[in-house]
């Protein structure tokens, strides 16, 4: 595609960098630790073919200073080439992000759920439910902080007869957030399927909210166990989930489910963005690579109020969130405890870990309900 | 004479020369759609009808008058800035309103938004200023506060009165699309001037990134200090980026008058006072306004004016004279007449609670302010106010006696 002409950005030009760099004195992200003017003054002048700016890279992070604790990334993508053309900013975030991940290093794919052992036996009055969900873009088209409402209406429309073509255990049903009926919103709602309009600054400020409902809505099989959302924070969030602990049967379907998507997207010569360097391209730097969170409802009351818990996460690569997602607290002691990594590992590297992580901390758990020590089963660094 | 002005940029001195061509009323003329270059076209692709927005569930003045017609003829224009009709038109295609009010869903970039995309904001302006039609009418411009008759309320219901417009830097893109440097700009080119004013007009800048806790804590006293908008109507305009970047708050010495820099508009000027002396209350926004204009003319600068629009502002709903004059009166008992609503109406008021735009009122105690904007002069706005808020006064002193009302004969739009 030609590059188009940016007027908005030619005009911006004509001041120079110390009057146009952001004031980022008060803020702690991972764009304000890497933007300097050097770099600014670079990129400034340049565009995506489909006229995405660093301006429009980083407003989010410019809008959103972040808390002393928690480091936000504070850039987004556009497009597919974003990564490319603002190389020199994302490329440092990147690595600050993913664990010194570097430029010239490759990212490994494989969604061959055979290669996961075990996962079946994670047990059930512990582990209360098991969830996988990863993000893809798109080819060809923009991405959420930057698409059109004819682009993003477009993505519905392949998204739609993809997943209607799906059969067996996923067959199931698409229902758009603009022109579902009360009964199917209030029944979406109490499966925790509903996804609403953003409301996080994070998002709103990088443009993603944009001509909300128009377009987005969410697929989900008949079953209840595979979920995709539409034009959300991505082109598509695929979700394979169910109660209890086999997380094994759940990691079969997400990669099944989502190779079956893929062939489909293909054939209409709109594959999913991917490269040998960054594996899937999704909106936030911080899910490139896997952009899978593998995670389970788990009943630690113990084992969380332990000295070494936060330690014992770190080292088995696991973070956790509370039982209502990112942000939220953990509510009787339960816990989502799912994967820290995206870039730089596989997905059946990642739930492994997941898999593995989970089992041990179970038997700690029950360790320390008898009351004896768990010293000797702090597990090494993975 | 239109790539004179198609060039309009940083420099000061570029500006200067297009008000030596003759003044404001020249610059004006310059702005006639006919003379502005839209910028380079955009590329698109999809057709017009595959972006049209979803406006069925929509209620601004926006939705009623975009049809797909126009935004197709309109899709692939820009402002010589580069400003587009989806920016434009996304605070309203983001907020499609309430059933009760109608809100405007749309801004515009810069001052070249209302020649680019005349064919939308036409009518908009014409329906939300009750029928003011740009492509035919002009709109008078009146400071001179000596026109003023009475406009001294009795102060046993009058708490406050209060005027306010605002003002915009020619050849700088508005909040809505402004960029940072563009803003720094505005802040400096207002604040420089600004230090120029002097007696019971010399006063202070107040930046909102530099303020010490104290300076803060006081101007919230004041009730000064205004904050990072969340209204989804500004922040869905892109109005909040790069917050507090550039944002200041600066006032007089005698906190009588004081402007806003940089939120919704440029600037928002604004004198006030406790008690009922609207005369004298307006007399300092005119010689204050008066001033300013004069202090950032010596600068090479001038304010957005024309002879179709008055003064050019974000929202169309603030073109003409940007003008809102009100008090802060007790209206117990006419507050709850079920002809309250129709008396406002007919004297061309409203109504809002003491908490500004979108809040209620509080024991009885209202802001009554002026409907209109353009259309009439700054002056004929501030006599309505003071012969409405006269009759409201009249009208509560008759309810305290038990005496009846009567709803007044409405008032001419357009004089």
């Amino acid at each position: 595609m030609a590059a188009m002409k940016n007027c908005h950005n030619d005009y911006k030009m004509k001041f120079s960098v110390d009057e146009e760099f952001p004031d980022l004195s008060q803020h702690n992200n991972h764009m304000a630790k890497v933007l300097n003017k050097d770099i600014y003054s670079k990129l400034r002048g340049k565009s995506t073919p489909s006229g995405f700016t660093v301006d429009d890279v980083i407003q989010t992070g410019v809008d959103n200073p972040g808390h002393p604790f928690i480091m936000t990334v504070g850039c987004v993508a556009g497009d597919e080439e974003s990564y490319e053309v603002f190389k020199e900013l994302l490329d440092p975030i990147i690595s600050d992000r993913h664990g010194g991940y570097k430029p010239t290093d490759k990212h490994k794919t494989d969604l061959n759920f055979e290669n996961l052992k075990g996962g079946d036996d994670l047990d059930p009055n512990y582990v209360l439910s098991s969830r996988v969900r990863t993000g893809r873009s798109i080819k060809g088209f923009t991405l959420p902080p930057h698409n059109s409402r004819g682009e993003r209406r477009g993505i519905e429309k392949l998204s739609i007869e993809a997943l209607s073509s799906l059969d067996g255990e996923f067959k199931g049903k698409y229902y758009p957030l603009n022109g579902m009926t009360d009964a199917e919103q209030e029944q979406l709602i109490a499966d925790h399927f509903l996804f609403d309009k953003p409301v996080s600054p994070l998002l709103t400020c990088a443009g993603m909210a944009r001509d909300w409902p128009d377009a987005r809505g969410i697929w989900h099989n008949d079953n209840k166990t595979f979920l995709v959302w539409v034009n959300e924070e991505d082109h598509l969030r695929v979700i394979s989930m169910q109660k209890g602990g086999n997380m094994k049967e759940v990691f079969k379907r997400f990669c099944v489910g989502l190779q079956k998507i893929e062939e489909i997207f293909k054939k209409h010569n709109h594959g999913f963005m991917w490269n040998e360097h960054l594996g899937y391209i999704l909106t936030c730097p911080s899910n490139l690579g896997t952009g899978l969170r593998g995670g389970v409802h788990v009943k630690l009351p113990k084992l969380s109020t332990h000295p070494k818990f936060e330690e014992i996460l770190t080292r088995l690569r696991l973070q956790k969130r509370g039982t209502g997602g990112v942000d939220t607290a953990s509510v009787g002691g339960v816990f989502d405890i799912s994967n820290a990594d995206r870039l730089g590992s596989s997905e059946v590297e990642q739930v492994q870990l997941v898999v593995d992580g989970v089992k041990l901390m179970v038997e700690m758990e029950k360790k320390l309900e008898k009351g004896e020590s768990i010293d000797g089963m702090i597990p090494a660094q993975k | 004479m239109a790539s004179s002005f198609t060039r309009i940029l940083s420099s000061k001195r570029n500006v200067g020369i297009l008000s030596l061509v003759g003044g404001s009323v020249a610059a004006g003329f310059l702005l006639h759609r006919e003379h502005v270059t839209a910028g380079e076209p955009l590329r698109r692709r999809y057709p017009a009808s595959a972006e049209y927005p979803d406006l069925r569930k929509h209620n601004n003045c926006m939705a009623s008058n975009l049809t797909p017609a126009i935004y197709a003829k309109l899709c692939d224009k820009a402002t010589p800035n580069g400003y587009t009709l989806d920016q434009a038109i996304q605070t309203g295609v983001d907020n499609p309103g309430h059933p009760f009010i109608k809100t405007v869903g749309l801004v515009a970039g810069d001052e070249e938004s209302y020649e680019v995309f005349a064919d939308l904001l036409d009518p908009v302006i014409k329906e939300r200023h009750n029928g003011y039609d740009p492509r035919v009418m002009k709109h008078p411009t009146d400071l001179n506060a000596t026109k003023i008759q009475s406009g001294v309320f009795d102060e046993r219901y009058v708490l406050s009165s209060r005027v306010r417009t605002g003002r915009s830097i020619r050849g700088l893109s508005l909040p809505p699309a402004c960029t940072r440097a563009e803003r720094r700009e505005v802040e400096r080119v207002v604040v420089d001037a600004l230090s120029g004013l002097k007696g019971d007009l010399a006063g202070k800048y107040y930046s909102l990134t530099l303020m010490t806790e104290q300076e803060q804590q006081q101007l919230i006293d004041d009730h000064f200090l205004f904050d990072k908008p969340v209204s989804p109507l500004l922040t869905c305009a892109g109005m909040a980026r790069d917050w507090p970047d550039a944002r200041g708050i600066w006032h007089n010495n005698e906190k009588t008058f004081l402007i806003w820099i940089n939120e919704e508009d440029h600037t928002r000027v604004i004198s006030m006072e406790k008690g009922g002396n609207m005369k004298r209350v307006f007399e300092r926004f005119c010689r204050g306004l008066k001033e300013v204009e004069r202090l950032i003319q010596e600068r090479g600068w001038e304010f957005m004016w024309n002879e179709r629009l008055g003064y050019i502002l974000t929202c169309p709903s603030n073109l003409g004279t940007g003008l809102r004059a009100g008090v802060h009166v007790k209206l117990p008992r006419l507050g709850k007449d079920p002809r309250f609503s129709k008396i406002l109406d007919n004297l061309r008021l409203q109504k809002r609670g003491t908490g500004g735009v979108d809040t209620a009122a509080v024991g009885g105690v209202f802001d009554i302010s002026n409907l209109d904007r353009l259309g009439q002069s700054e002056v004929q706005l501030v006599q309505t106010v003071i012969d409405g808020v006269n009759y409201l006064i009249e009208c509560e002193k008759r309810l305290e006696k038990g005496q009846d009302i009567k709803v007044p004969a409405p008032l001419k739009q357009f004089k």
